[in-house]
């Protein structure tokens, strides 16, 4: 473990340190800091609510005949995963925990511009949740239409369920829009004196970019919802074509939210994954502007690509065309980001700690679920895979392999910061070697099966497909056992770990040049920038001689 | 390998000032932030009005035969209420740049009254309508559709009622702390302009 | 260098060589197997390309023990970043030109045509009639039967390919509901739960739904479109290899969802008169089987109110219709 060689930046203005006290993560508490910790231990839950529920699903599969739950409770388990997986776990994971701890201390401000409401966003989230978990146990069970809900099939499942499931939707969605509103003018309004856009942190740009797809398009869903569940209780039809309306359009109004979260759920992570390369790879981000600006280009485009999901509904032939080839563009700035990702790591000083494993598998696992997205955005190829395992394997490359290895990245490079403790390294990396053995034993065979002609949401499948689905499900048991190691080790370490230095890894950005964890509020004065975010091995500032980052103070980070 | 797309100067900012100051006291962000609560509302009401374009498009007759035909005559002077409130509002803006809260007070009141007045009208137009909610596609997007702005007008009912009670305290608003006021005043116009939008897709189209 | 183009070779080789895919059986499935293979050798090179920079570095750049020094401080090069931006560039150009190039040749661009002959010789009766202005909750099921009437004269899907007539050689509707398929042949008027099919003509399939969303898919065909209700879709294709294929239902529809499948049997031309005598003989002239009134007798047997065993067991016997017209309904084998 590095020295501690930056001077936490004068301790001496914040005796009272405010750890220990835990009992203010269960109150509306408005420090960022808190409530981004908030985020992150609900969402984790409820990621282990929802992985609870995958694996009910995949011992159901692990035979091709139903034998483990009913049919009804089948559907109600995948839909109720995807949900949880998404609104309760990536979503408010990737924007709220980390938008919200990181950056006000990124930018180098006290809080967020609005924190009532920041703590109001958070605070809908645990009601949200425990409505939908609750909906489980009301007679007609939970929701069961899949998380895209179409109607009419979501018009003629259980009323109760599906109405939960929307109301649910919509109140995780209003939180969300509220985050957005937070992030955007701290991020606009509030850079410390001296940082530009263009020298900001990656990781504020990728929330920018990501808080811009949350404003636009979350009122667009909450839009669908409105009319479904009027069509749902009160009898309307407007997607429902018994009384001349159109399902259609539905899946319009879904898919101009759904598609651009996945890039909300994305984003977040290219931008950690931006900050802890260059830290432990020991050299300047490659291509900053390059990065921040597809950042953009991945936001706007991900706004006009929706109907790539829509390849076999009813969709005009020159409609399929433009968004085909829309989508298939978005492989271009992605790329960028790779490739730079690549050169940063290219002749580096490579810390292989856990933070940077999970940062390169990252790599390694987005960059399948990418090139298999660009399969199927081909229209004659998704006409064959559209609605089979293939699909499925895409997305879980790209929301496990993308999004939940870059969350682990980023809660190991983070753990020192908001806990003041170090996290045992070993246990970390066998968490890593467990998590990537079972998370590629369980989804890359399905590319197979979806290729061969099985397709999703079935309990029940053709017995030619016992074999290899019966791997998913060993695969899939690995990757649930893979989170024991990691749970017990972040509560162990978070209650009696190795005390934590300001900046154990030796980072350039603002928030190392705060005590572990930071004071409440943060900066005593706004701090004046004398480094770059990412100037790693450079010249030492007067020019004179090359210095290693790792001999640098605060004050040389900070010019105050 | 050597060349830089990044100016290190660039990234490298130093700035000697912006010293002191402590960051407790940032400037007041909250206007800017009800703006982008704008821009989400705005895209609700976007993909409702782009959901009803689309049924009109997608529909063989529109409104479905047998629709009984729009009145236009209450809905045009309601129309001309709403509009003209939001006239009314913006003297109050004028008033307290005079830290003048009794002038406040009468635009707010007379403001809240062509509101209120609006939503009798609709209300009146909806108990003489010769459809219902489920009587076909266009009856409910006319209904959801207008419901869901007059949803926004009552709100905005409230938050002007809200400023009203609170302009009782002697020296809560006045010229250098006005937020309440102004952002009365634009979730007020922003409710209208929808309103503009509504009435020319659903009476006039 | 070497080892870069074994490894090229070895992409190329793997990816047209794969047995990823179920055997094709219609005309296009060919076309988008090369599409296929196509894109896997680009990403497999892509995927090879950034695992072994991955590996390399992380064994190759690895911090060595005691050595706290930083590594270059290299921001950026333009020539660099210029290559890795227009040579993805132009490969998902390329990979979208030839898609359109193949999705076109499959007739995917032209389904409308081959819709307007479905409107027209099955719309006679009451094409146009608007939605009936006040629809009371008595006649939505009325609606729901006669979907249709809507008359829309799109139809989405995969129609007559480039070089092919305006008109199929067999046309056949297709009713999908929950939680089987119904196959009218308007022609002859049989009415089956399997599709037969003569090898080598071309067929037009008209898709609609009765209840809620369904998908109807062939993987063998590489073919798919969604059954939706209120509209027409259709499916247009020339089967090629004789033999039994199964018909998936890929779009949740339900409980039984898992359970909507069907088969249909690519028949040489004997084959196919054959049971074509052989069903056109079962019809009943007196009692003739309806679409309607086999939606109607299915439904009867609502698999909800049903064990499990009832439900799968094969439906035709027990239903008010020729045992033959729903014969081998659940069918769980694929070729
Ligand atoms: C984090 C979430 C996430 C992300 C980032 C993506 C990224 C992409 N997705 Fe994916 N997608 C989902 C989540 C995500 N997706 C989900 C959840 C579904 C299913 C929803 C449902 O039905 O339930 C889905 C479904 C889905 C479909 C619909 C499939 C179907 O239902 O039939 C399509 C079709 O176009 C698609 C395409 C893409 C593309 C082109 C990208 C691109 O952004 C990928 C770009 C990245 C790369 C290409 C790799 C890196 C680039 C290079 C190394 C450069 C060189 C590359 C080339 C030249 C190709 N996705
Ligand atoms: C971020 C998103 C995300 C994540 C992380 C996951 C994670 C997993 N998913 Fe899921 N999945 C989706 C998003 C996600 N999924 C979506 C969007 C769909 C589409 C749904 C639809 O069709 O509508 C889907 C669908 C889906 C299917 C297809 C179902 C079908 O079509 O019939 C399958 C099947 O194998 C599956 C499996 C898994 C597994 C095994 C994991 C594993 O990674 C999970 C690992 C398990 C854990 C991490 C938890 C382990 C802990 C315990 C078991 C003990 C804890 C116990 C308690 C707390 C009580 N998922
Ligand atoms: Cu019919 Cu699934
Ligand atoms: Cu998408």
């Amino acid at each position: 473990m590095a020295q501690l060689q930056v001077r936490p930046l004068a301790e001496e203005n914040f005796p009272e340190k405010t750890g220990g006290n835990w009992k203010k993560y269960f109150t509306f508490n408005t420090d960022h800091k808190v409530i981004g910790i908030q985020y992150l231990v609900t969402s984790f839950i409820f990621f282990l609510i929802g992985g609870a529920l995958a694996t009910g699903v995949r011992i159901e599969l692990a035979t091709p005949d139903v034998d483990f739950v009913s049919r009804e409770l089948y559907n109600q388990l995948f839909t109720i995963h995807a949900t949880v997986m998404i609104f309760l776990w990536i979503v408010p994971a990737g924007t709220g925990a980390f938008g919200n701890y990181l950056l006000p201390l990124l930018l180098g401000c006290n809080d967020m511009a609005f924190p009532r409401l920041n703590a109001i966003a958070f605070w809908m989230i645990p009601p949200g949740g425990l409505l939908l978990m609750g909906s489980f146990f009301i007679n007609e069970g939970a929701a069961a239409s899949g998380w895209t809900s179409y109607p009419p099939l979501s018009l003629v499942n259980g009323k109760s369920g599906e109405f939960i499931w929307i109301l649910s939707i919509l109140v995780l969605g209003t939180s969300s829009i509220l985050g957005a509103i937070n992030f955007l003018t701290t991020i606009i309004k509030m850079r410390t004196p001296g940082m530009k856009f263009n020298n900001m942190p990656l990781f504020c740009w990728a929330m920018f970019a990501a808080s811009i797809l949350i404003l636009v398009s979350t009122p667009v869903l909450a839009g669908a919802l409105i009319l479904l569940s009027f069509d749902l209780l009160a009898g309307t039809s407007f997607f429902n074509p018994s009384g001349g309306g159109d399902p259609v359009v539905y899946q319009h109004m879904f898919w101009f939210y759904s598609h651009p979260a996945v890039y909300i759920m994305i984003l977040p992570v290219f931008g950690t994954i931006s900050e802890i390369l260059p830290v432990h790879a020991r050299k300047p981000i490659f291509g900053y502007l390059a990065i921040a600006y597809s950042s953009l280009a991945i936001s706007f485009l991900g706004l006009i690509v929706w109907a790539h999901h829509m390849f076999t509904s009813g969709t005009p032939a020159w409609l399929r065309m433009f968004f085909m080839i829309a989508t298939m563009v978005i492989a271009v700035p992605t790329g960028i980001k790779v490739f730079s990702w690549l050169a940063t790591l290219w002749g580096g000083k490579l810390r292989l700690n856990s933070a940077m494993l999970f940062a390169m598998g990252f790599i390694s696992m987005f960059v399948i679920g990418g090139l298999s997205g660009v399969m199927v955005a081909s229209v004659p190829f998704d006409i064959h895979v559209h609605d089979t395992y293939f699909v499925v394997a895409h997305l879980h490359y790209v929301l496990f392999g993308g999004s939940v290895f870059g969350l682990y990245a980023s809660i190991y490079h983070w753990f020192p910061k908001m806990t003041g403790r170090m996290i045992n390294e070993t246990w970390g990396r066998i968490h890593f070697v467990l998590t990537l053995v079972g998370f590629n034993l369980c989804f890359l065979p399905m590319h197979y099966l979806g290729l061969m002609g099985m397709p999703r949401r079935v309990a029940e499948y053709d017995p030619q497909f016992a074999t290899i689905n019966t791997i998913c499900s060993i695969g899939s048991y690995i990757l649930a056992v893979s989170t024991i190691p990691f749970v017990i080790n972040a509560v162990v370490c978070w209650r009696s770990g190795e005390k934590a230095p300001a900046n154990p890894w030796n980072g350039l950005t603002l928030e190392w040049t705060l005590s572990s964890p930071p004071p409440e509020h943060n900066f005593p004065t706004p701090p004046v920038l004398k480094t770059g975010p990412y100037d790693y091995g450079t010249l030492d500032k007067r020019g004179s001689k090359k210095r290693p980052i790792s001999q640098l103070r605060a004050s040389d980070i900070l010019s105050n | 390998m050597q060349g830089s797309t990044v100016n290190s100067e660039q990234v490298i900012a130093v700035s000697q000032d912006g010293h002191g100051g402590h960051l407790e006291d940032h400037p007041d962000h909250r206007i800017f932030g009800l703006f982008m609560f704008f821009v989400a509302e705005s895209f609700i009401f976007l993909g409702l009005f782009a959901a009803y374009l689309t049924f009109r498009a997608v529909t063989p007759a529109w409104p479905p035969e047998g629709t009984p035909e729009l009145e236009l005559l209450l809905p045009g002077v309601n129309s001309i209420i709403l509009i003209s409130s939001s006239f009314v509002i913006h003297k109050a803006e004028e008033a307290i740049k005079e830290n003048d809260v009794k002038g406040v007070q009468l635009w707010f009141a007379i403001t809240a009254a062509m509101g209120a007045l609006f939503l009798v009208g609709q209300g009146y137009e909806y108990a003489h309508l010769e459809f219902g909610l489920t009587t076909n596609l266009f009856a409910s997007t006319f209904y959801v559709l207008t419901g869901f702005h007059g949803l926004h007008v009552t709100f905005g009912l409230l938050l002007i009622g809200a400023v009203l009670w609170r302009s009782r305290k002697e020296g809560h608003y006045s010229a250098d702390s006005k937020f309440g006021i102004e952002a009365a005043e634009l979730y007020w116009h922003f409710v209208d302009v929808i309103w503009i939008i509504l009435f020319i897709l659903l009476y006039l189209l | 260098m070497l080892g870069g183009i074994a490894l090229t070779l070895f992409c190329l080789w793997f990816s047209q060589n794969n047995h990823l895919l179920p055997v094709p059986a219609s005309a296009n499935a060919g076309a988008i197997d090369s599409l296929f293979n196509a894109m896997l050798t680009i990403a497999l090179g892509l995927f090879v390309l950034v695992q072994g920079v991955l590996i390399y570095a992380g064994i190759r750049f690895r911090k060595r023990p005691g050595d706290e020094t930083d590594g270059p401080p290299i921001r950026g090069n333009i020539p660099l970043e210029i290559l890795w931006t227009s040579i993805p560039a132009v490969l998902v150009l390329g990979i979208a030109l030839y898609s359109f190039e193949i999705y076109s040749e499959m007739g995917g661009l032209d389904p409308m045509a081959s819709g307007g002959t479905m409107v027209a010789h099955n719309h006679g009766s009451h094409g146009g009639m608007a939605i009936a202005a006040t629809m009371g909750e008595d006649s939505a099921a009325d609606a729901l039967m006669d979907l249709d009437s809507k008359g829309k004269a799109l139809a989405y899907g995969v129609g007559a390919g480039r070089d092919e007539a305006a008109s199929a050689d067999l046309d056949v509707d297709v009713m999908g509901l929950q939680y089987a398929w119904i196959f009218t042949y308007p022609d002859t008027g049989i009415v089956s739960g399997e599709l037969h099919v003569p090898v080598d003509k071309a067929v037009q399939l008209n898709i609609k739904a009765q209840d809620v969303l369904h998908a109807f898919w062939i993987p063998q065909f590489r073919l798919k479109q969604d059954a939706i209700p209120g509209q027409q879709t259709s499916l247009r294709f020339k089967p090629t290899v004789t033999g039994r294929y199964p018909i998936v239902c890929a779009e949740l529809c339900g409980a039984y969802h898992g359970a909507m499948r069907a088969e249909v049997v690519v028949d040489s031309p004997e084959d196919y008169d054959t049971w074509q005598a052989s069903m056109v003989a079962a019809v009943d002239p007196a009692n003739k089987v309806t679409l309607a009134a086999a939606t109607e007798d299915f439904q009867a047997l609502n698999p909800k109110t049903m064990s499990d065993r009832d439900f799968l067991e094969p439906y035709g016997s027990e239903m008010g219709v020729t045992s033959q017209s729903f014969q081998g309904l659940p069918h769980h084998h694929l070729h």
